[in-house]
């Protein structure tokens, strides 16, 4: 069902529930205007919606009654039991149509126009009908509506005064009976909560998110702790209790847009124009009361791209354009916002108009017109009394403009943008900041005060340094950096919030947040990059307030104040003219697009050798890079003093040549307390792409070759490097002494991309486990007929033949029923999880998510071992 | 303010009053005990880059982001010496929480009316702004501050 009809119908029996009880209570107190008063309101409630639905049949006797209580209320007629009847009467009629509607979702067909008559000779101040007797009253004329034959029956009877009383009162009862049969169903299913009790419980999770993440910070610090599983179950616990909070107030935008098909092939109508309505993201959320307030504006700047937008059919010909015009609604998230942009591919804004219109109306002068850019003048549309409309039509032009717009659209803290050019349309960009959000933030570091950055706004991180390619160069003292042929304006935080201290420090080795706002991108150079935590936006106090840097403050993990970063007001200080306007979203949309595939984000390096090599970034626990001359040599093996140990060094293969001075990258890759070095010549790119590895290398330390960024590109086994590097270094006698393993963990591995095969069975032979991988869930099931035995069961979920659910199922009721499984998945979607969690998987784990991983096997065989 | 008005002209039949003092440079503030919602010893302070001068910082009050207000900057005395001892005074204000950062807090006074009298005309005009009157007390005299203007902090004062 409709949502905007279920809605109706909730609040209509809400509504006539009352009005029942109120025109009881009227009859008793017929001079009452408080009880008139709200009878009329709720009449009148229900007549207006249900015009506004397109209901014509409810809308008339709503009107009737309407009508009727109008005149009582402005004391032209006075409340007689008769008139109470009558009424009551008309309420019964809306019920049993109300009832229809509910079940068939279309109002049925029939008449009213027997009790209509009667109401409006009422209203007319006729006496009744000599019929309309309450007798009478209670015996209307046939109509389509479920009680008809009850009625039908019951007006042949009207005759035999006994006999009819009975019958009247045995339809009553059977009338009463059915309504109490029918009523619950959708009234039943909701109930409405006032927005303030939403609010405080919004509040609430918020501190509960706060605490949980101070836990989980306590936790992390603690190596082992019997509060892990509790603490987890916690964690899970919280953030569903968020987002179902959060879910209470949010709904679909398109909840706005409903009506707006309608209007506008009615506005077609009106105006001879044809004109094709898309709309796009309608499912974009956003919270309810930022929903009702925009609805108006919407509504208006939709009409107004309508009217005075879209050429008719014959100008469009001539401009070379289709006959039918199109307007297009999209909604998105974007930047911690949500932007609802209203396109249309009409004449543009007339600029001379404007002009003309903006002198006319003296609200600028001919010389400073004359100095005045095209977007400047166009700005003039916002202004109070503004209609460039030649005559006012029915539609727009009255005089409530877009300075009306832009009021309602400031007023809940949004903005309105808009970019026209002449003969290719109009845009507006309506953004609405999403308050209450709890976001994921980007925490970093400048001048020694850190700083949260909306991770929805950070489209990669890049490290620059004084001697690799990816350096900061200056013009004219502006900082900008060379990104894949991209020119990008830096702007550098410490200089930017005026921190003390921070303009006299070099930034040649810097990390630089790259940032999207809108079609602009831009760098924040900042002197670390932390971690990202889920935060809860907290408003700045008024006193703050006008400080456009800052979007809000939170409570980190750590009990720490932290300001969070407005990247919109970063840009705005910036400057449109800093601004690279080269058009990411080109580039994000292709992004965006295939996520479905398995996107991974690849480190791009090339050492030893002219030809690309890459590993996958979440493999990679940081980038280094150190003097060669810190390099030593220890039982004839490279290490380095790193944190305070020694970090083995490997290079790509052993015919590969240390630099002699200079500077040395060096990938690390860590292992719990362990952690290796992989010197590489450099560090070129992070990219990511669709890895389809074409097998079949001989060389050991390569996975194999794909093409990555266009090239062909060899993909890296860190799994080989860490065994090289670690198990000799460590352990020089497991490798041979694999026999005697017995006490190891041991774990089956299932997933049919040899690619992770590869890269997960050395990672977890190094993580002390027994792997056995097979590349499907028939061989694993086979393993199990076989009478082997594993301690847990590492799952793919999308596999070719048995999926990983079917598989898990497959387990569950077979020999390993009491085998963990836990699930390794490319995308986790709640859905999956949920799905996951019914057959049996213990844990979701991303792919390639190395730490979580390896944490979920120890606490699932460690919750085994003790079970 | 009504109230401490009606102090001032009022008979000695009033009720006394209660203070929270603090001193800030040597002097003696107070503020009304019911403003006050907790009194705090030194705390993390984040800085506000762009803030007003007086703006010392934000800081966390049990899961409540609090403002904190240098007083030495908002009274315009010399700022406080390095590792020399602060305090916090959280005051409510329209359901915001500000913090007053001070050199100490000392006891709750209960005093009488007719030990109160309206700003003294040579008190200087920016302490006066923020000021109700002071106290005769036996050991030196006791501002009493107005903490609604003493938030009302403008920019163009900073200026």
């Amino acid at each position: 069902m409709d949502d905007l009809l279920r809605e109706f119908l909730t609040e209509s029996a809400e509504s006539l529930a009352v009005l029942d009880l109120e025109l009881v209570k009227l009859e008793q107190n017929p001079n009452n205007p408080d009880l008139l008063g709200n009878i009329f309101r709720l009449v009148h409630t229900i007549k207006g919606t249900c015009g506004f639905l397109g209901l014509p049949r409810l809308e008339s006797v709503a009107h009737a009654s309407e009508n009727v209580l109008g005149k009582v209320r402005d004391g032209e007629l006075e409340v007689t039991p008769e008139i109470v009847s009558v009424i009551l009467k008309s309420l019964d009629r809306i019920k049993s149509l109300l009832s229809a509607l509910e079940q068939t979702e279309a109002e049925p067909a029939g008449d009213d126009t027997d009790l209509k008559d009667q109401l409006n000779a009422i209203a007319e101040g006729k006496a009744l009908p000599k019929a309309a007797t309450p007798a009478a009253a209670a015996a209307p004329a046939p109509t389509a509506a479920p009680t008809v034959v009850e009625k039908q029956a019951e007006a042949e009877l009207a005759a035999a005064a006994e006999a009819h009383a009975e019958a009247s009162r045995a339809a009553a009862v059977a009338a009463i009976e059915e309504q109490a049969a029918r009523e619950p169903s959708v009234a039943a299913q909701s109930i409405r909560v006032h927005v303030n009790l939403l609010e405080n419980l919004m509040t609430m999770v918020s501190e509960l998110v706060l605490t949980r993440n101070q836990l989980l910070q306590i936790l992390r610090s603690q190596k082992e702790s019997e509060f892990a599983a509790p603490l987890q179950r916690l964690n899970l616990v919280t953030s569903e209790l968020q987002e179902g909070v959060m879910k209470t107030r949010m709904q679909p935008i398109g909840n706005a847009w409903a009506k707006l098909p309608r209007m506008v092939r009615d506005l077609a109508h009106e105006l001879n124009k044809k004109i094709d309505l898309k709309m796009q993201g309608a499912e974009t959320e956003l919270d309810r009361q930022v929903l009702e307030l925009i609805k108006d504006p919407l509504t208006h700047l939709v009409r107004n791209c309508a009217d005075h937008g879209l050429e008719g059919p014959e100008d469009r010909r001539k401009a070379g354009k289709p006959d039918t015009g199109r307007i297009t609604l999209d909604a998105y998230h974007e930047g911690g916002q949500i932007v609802i942009e209203i396109s249309d591919d009409g004449r543009g804004l007339p600029i001379e108009k404007i002009k003309a219109k903006a002198l006319a109306n003296g609200l600028a002068a001919e010389s400073e017109l004359a100095s005045m850019s095209d977007e400047q003048i166009q700005q003039f549309i916002f202004r109070a009394g503004f209609s460039t409309a030649a005559q006012v039509t029915n539609v727009s032009g009255r005089g409530v403009g877009m300075d009306v717009v832009r009021t309602n659209i400031e007023k809940i803290g949004g903005t309105i943008e808009l970019r026209s050019k002449a003969g290719r349309g109009t845009s507006f960009f309506i953004k609405i900041p999403l308050t209450l959000a709890i976001v994921s933030a980007l925490i970093v570091e400048a001048g020694n005060e850190r700083f949260a950055i909306p991770q929805i706004s950070v489209i990669e991180l890049v490290r620059a340094t004084a001697n690799s390619s990816q350096r900061i160069e200056h013009i004219n003292g502006a900082p900008f950096l060379r990104l894949r042929n991209r020119l990008l304006p830096l702007v550098n935080l410490s200089s930017l919030l005026k921190i003390a201290g921070a303009a006299d420090k070099k930034t040649e080795d810097a990390c630089i947040v790259v940032t999207q706002v809108g079609k602009h991108t831009f760098g924040i150079v900042v002197d670390r990059v932390f971690d990202t935590e889920e935060i809860v936006v907290k408003p700045v106090a008024p006193i703050l307030r006008d400080i456009s840097m800052f979007a809000g403050n939170t409570i980190l993990g750590d009990g720490s104040v932290i300001m969070i970063l407005d990247p919109n007001g970063i840009a705005a200080a910036i400057g449109d003219a800093g601004m690279s306007h080269h058009d990411q979203s080109a580039e994000t949309a292709t992004a965006h697009a295939s996520t479905k595939d398995e996107r991974v984000a690849l480190l791009l390096f090339r050492a030893g050798g002219d030809t690309p090599k890459a590993v996958p970034l979440a493999l990679v626990a940081r980038l280094e890079e150190v003097d060669v001359k810190a390099i030593e040599i220890s039982d004839g093996k490279p290490v380095l003093q790193y944190r305070g140990k020694l970090m083995p060094l490997v290079t790509i293969d052993p015919a590969y040549s240390v630099k002699t001075e200079g500077r040395q990258p060096i990938l690390v890759f860590a292992d719990g307390n362990r952690s290796m070095g992989l010197l590489v010549d450099e560090i070129v790119d992070i990219v990511e792409e669709r890895m389809n590895v074409q097998l079949g290398t001989e060389k050991t330390g390569l996975l194999g070759s794909a093409i990555i960024a266009g090239k062909a590109t060899e993909i890296i086994d860190a799994g080989h490097y860490l065994t090289v590097a670690l198990d000799t270094w460590f352990d020089p006698d497991k490798a041979s002494a694999d026999g005697t393993k017995s006490d190891a963990k041991r774990i089956l591995l299932v997933d049919d991309s040899p690619f992770f095969r590869n890269l997960l069975t050395p990672l977890l032979s190094v993580a002390g486990y027994d792997v056995t991988s097979v590349e499907g869930a028939d061989k694993a099931l086979a393993l199990c007929e076989a009478g082997k035995d594993f301690d847990v069961i590492v799952s793919d979920i999308e596999m070719p033949g048995m999926s990983g659910f079917e598989f898990a199922e497959a387990v569950k009721s077979g020999r390993w029923q009491n085998t963990p499984i836990v699930a390794l998945s490319a995308h986790t979607s709640a859905k999956d999880l949920d799905r996951g969690r019914k057959v049996g998987f213990v844990d979701y784990i991303a792919k390639l998510d190395r730490d979580a991983l390896l944490n979920t096997l120890t606490q699932t065989i460690t919750t085994r071992g003790a079970a | 303010m009504s109230v401490l008005e009606k102090t001032n002209s009022g008979t000695s039949n009033e009720a006394p009053r209660e203070f929270v003092s603090m001193t800030v440079a040597g002097q003696l503030f107070g503020i009304p005990v019911l403003t006050v919602q907790d009194v705090l010893g030194e705390q993390r302070i984040t800085c506000v880059p762009l803030a007003l001068p007086e703006v010392a910082g934000t800081l966390n009050l049990r899961g409540r982001i609090v403002t904190a207000i240098d007083m030495r900057r908002r009274l315009r005395l010399p700022p406080r010496e390095k590792g020399a001892s602060a305090m916090n005074v959280v005051v409510d204000r329209g359901g915001e929480l500000y913090s007053l950062i001070v050199d100490s807090v000392g006891e709750v006074l209960s005093l009488p009316a007719e030990q109160f009298e309206r700003n003294p005309p040579t008190l200087e005009p920016h302490w006066r702004e923020v000021s109700f009157g002071v106290y005769r007390l036996e050991n030196g005299l006791m501002v009493v501050l107005d903490v609604e203007k003493l938030l009302d902090i403008k920019r163009a004062e900073a200026a």
